[in-house]
């Protein structure tokens, strides 16, 4: 019936419907001087809707004749997103309103891509999950292209643009032939035709095509090039937001697509994702060495740790599902943390993305310096911060999941990594005298520094219950 | 007699010059929206090609949401394409590198 399967989706209609609704208020009232309230409604909102789906939910619920999931993975996943999207909007709000370029639409366009998300990790078709992703995307071009009197960003909004059309034709491309050779866009009926591990070619085409797709969307090597760029360009709040909610969708896409449709034929795809786990984590590396400029450098990170939680999925086990979804929640939380210092990096009252003027920050500012040390560690996975027992995981995944090789490689990996990240923190404690930052920013932002922070060390007594909470929703989506 | 095989053959040589029209074009934007659009009018043969072949109307219903979508996605392409043109004055592709590395 109509009312279960809408009482399903209740939570995406909700945001869905709030968003056009605030859209119509704010332009028929005081448009942008109306923005900073309409960013704490958004932010508040989204933590309320995370609070319901984790607490409400209950066993696998299936809309629209197998179309939309809602079961423990996509709640997971949700939660996740939520949360993230809510911390990007509170934190870039004061940041924004300074420099005079939060629009109205900024809260609500990420709203809208949340919705998109939210579709993302629930789909069950091949359609739904096209729609979710484009209804994402497309948010996400306008975003990124937000301060439309700056080059850069216009600039990285084309690019944006143009590459993730690109994705998204071969992703179509892919879903179209998967189609054709299963006669069906449900996942539960492509899984029926990929029975006993034998795919036909025409499907493995398919599938090939539809993983390149997703592999742009979570900038997996080689599919990766826009991201340096998107991320230098964009508003450093878009750039946050880039770097933390769309990346837990599109992971939590890719999982759900590689499981309910292909899982039966874990041996074709495998392979495939542990060689743009093992690219992604060498190119990001050792390619953020060069760089100068954080957000940059932020982007080459967001590229290895993306390899990392790849190499989760690549085992191909319900553990391995497990350490990805544990992957990303630390990876989301250290990044809400990163970009909050990121975010109070000014001088002046101009924001300023150069590492080398981070120059003795530690004498100006101890507390943040120290925050941030935790982090970059975190980042780095020196022991005993929570992100080592993030990488931790999905080495331990990949073992047993038979891809020894590939653990041994994220090590070298992580070990090649740890160099630029600790860098800064050399800079921040023994660089050069000279003209250093200012200490500003707003007590929001320094909240979520020394919140985030705090996390790192805290939970490593027991992460918050996430480990259990992701075993649940694991073993919700392997069947 | 034309059957399946041709129809794809022709969506993949589209979607083949719409990813070179992509990579190799080194003129101007609109010409890359114009590989977009072919690409995904490629995918839209492919899918009326499969539903008729399987007698099953959901590939058809797949092609109106990608024409849909396909629609929107245009519409902002052009609009950051404007606000692009407003900040740089050109729109040729050698010209889109104010960032590097």
């Amino acid at each position: 019936m109509i009312q279960s399967d809408l009482s399903i989706i209740l939570p995406e209609i909700i945001l869905a419907v709030y968003a056009m609704a605030a859209l119509m208020a704010a332009v028929y009232t005081s448009k942008d001087a109306m923005a900073p309230l309409l960013t704490w409604v958004t932010g508040g909102l989204m933590v309320a809707l995370a609070g319901w789906i984790a607490t409400n939910g209950e066993g696998t619920n299936i809309a629209f004749n197998g179309m939309f999931i809602d079961d423990g993975f996509a709640r997971f996943a949700k939660v996740a997103i939520l949360l993230a999207a809510a911390s990007v909007l509170v934190m870039s709000q004061d940041y924004m309103t300074r420099r005079g370029m939060l629009a109205f639409e900024f809260p609500l366009l990420v709203a809208l891509s949340v919705v998109g998300m939210m579709m993302m990790v629930s789909a069950g078709d091949l359609m739904s999950l096209y729609m979710g992703l484009e209804l994402q995307s497309l948010a996400l071009y306008v975003i990124a292209a937000m301060r439309r009197d700056s080059v850069k960003s216009t600039e990285a909004g084309l690019k944006y643009f143009v590459l993730g059309a690109l994705s998204s034709g071969l992703l179509l491309y892919g879903a179209s032939l998967v189609y054709g050779y299963s006669g069906t866009t449900l996942f539960s009926g492509i899984i029926l035709t990929a029975q006993h591990g034998e795919v036909s070619l025409g499907l493995l085409f398919g599938l090939v095509f539809l993983i390149s797709g997703m592999a742009f969307k979570v900038s997996a090597v080689p599919f990766h090039m826009w991201t340096p760029d998107v991320y230098e360009g964009a508003p450093t709040p878009v750039t946050a937001f880039f770097a933390t909610a769309p990346k837990v969708a599109a992971m939590g896409l890719f999982a759900r697509v590689l499981y309910d449709a292909f899982g039966l034929a874990v041996a074709d795809w495998s392979q495939v994702i542990a060689l743009l786990s093992v690219a992604s984590m060498f190119l990001g590396a050792v390619a953020a060495i060069g760089q100068r400029d954080i957000k940059r450098m932020m982007a080459y990170s967001s590229i290895a740790h993306m390899g990392f939680a790849l190499m989760g999925l690549a085992a191909g086990t319900v553990f391995g599902v497990q350490a990805m979804l544990i992957y990303m929640a630390i990876y989301v939380t250290m990044n809400v943390g990163a970009f909050a210092f990121i975010l109070m990096m000014e001088k002046d009252g101009v924001p300023v993305t150069d590492i080398r003027s981070l120059n003795q920050y530690a004498k100006r500012a101890p507390g943040r310096a120290l925050a941030m040390l935790i982090l970059l560690f975190s980042l780095a996975g020196v022991p005993p911060m929570l992100g080592f027992f993030g990488k931790f995981y999905v080495l331990r995944a990949a073992y047993e999941g038979g891809l020894a090789w590939l653990a041994v490689a994220g090590v070298i990996a992580s070990v090649i990594g740890a160099f630029y990240y600790l860098r800064i923190v050399y800079y921040m404690y023994f660089g050069d005298e000279g003209e250093g930052l200012d200490k500003s920013g707003s007590p929001v932002l320094w909240g979520f520094l020394m919140a985030s922070a705090a996390v790192m060390l805290l939970g490593i007594i027991n992460m918050f219950g996430v480990e259990g909470a992701a075993a649940a929703a694991a073993a919700a989506l392997v069947n | 007699m034309i059957g399946l095989e041709h129809y794809l053959t022709v969506a993949a040589v589209l979607f083949v010059i719409g990813i070179f029209g992509l990579f190799l074009n080194r003129k101007n934007v609109i010409i890359l929206l114009m590989s977009i659009e072919l690409m995904l009018l490629a995918v839209n043969i492919n899918l009326v090609a499969f539903s008729s072949f399987l007698g099953d109307l959901v590939g058809q219903v797949f092609t109106l949401f990608v024409l849909t979508v396909a629609a929107a996605e245009a519409a902002i392409g052009l609009a950051i394409l404007v606000v692009f043109f407003r900040n740089r004055g050109t729109i040729d592709v050698e010209d889109v590198n104010a960032m590097k590395g």
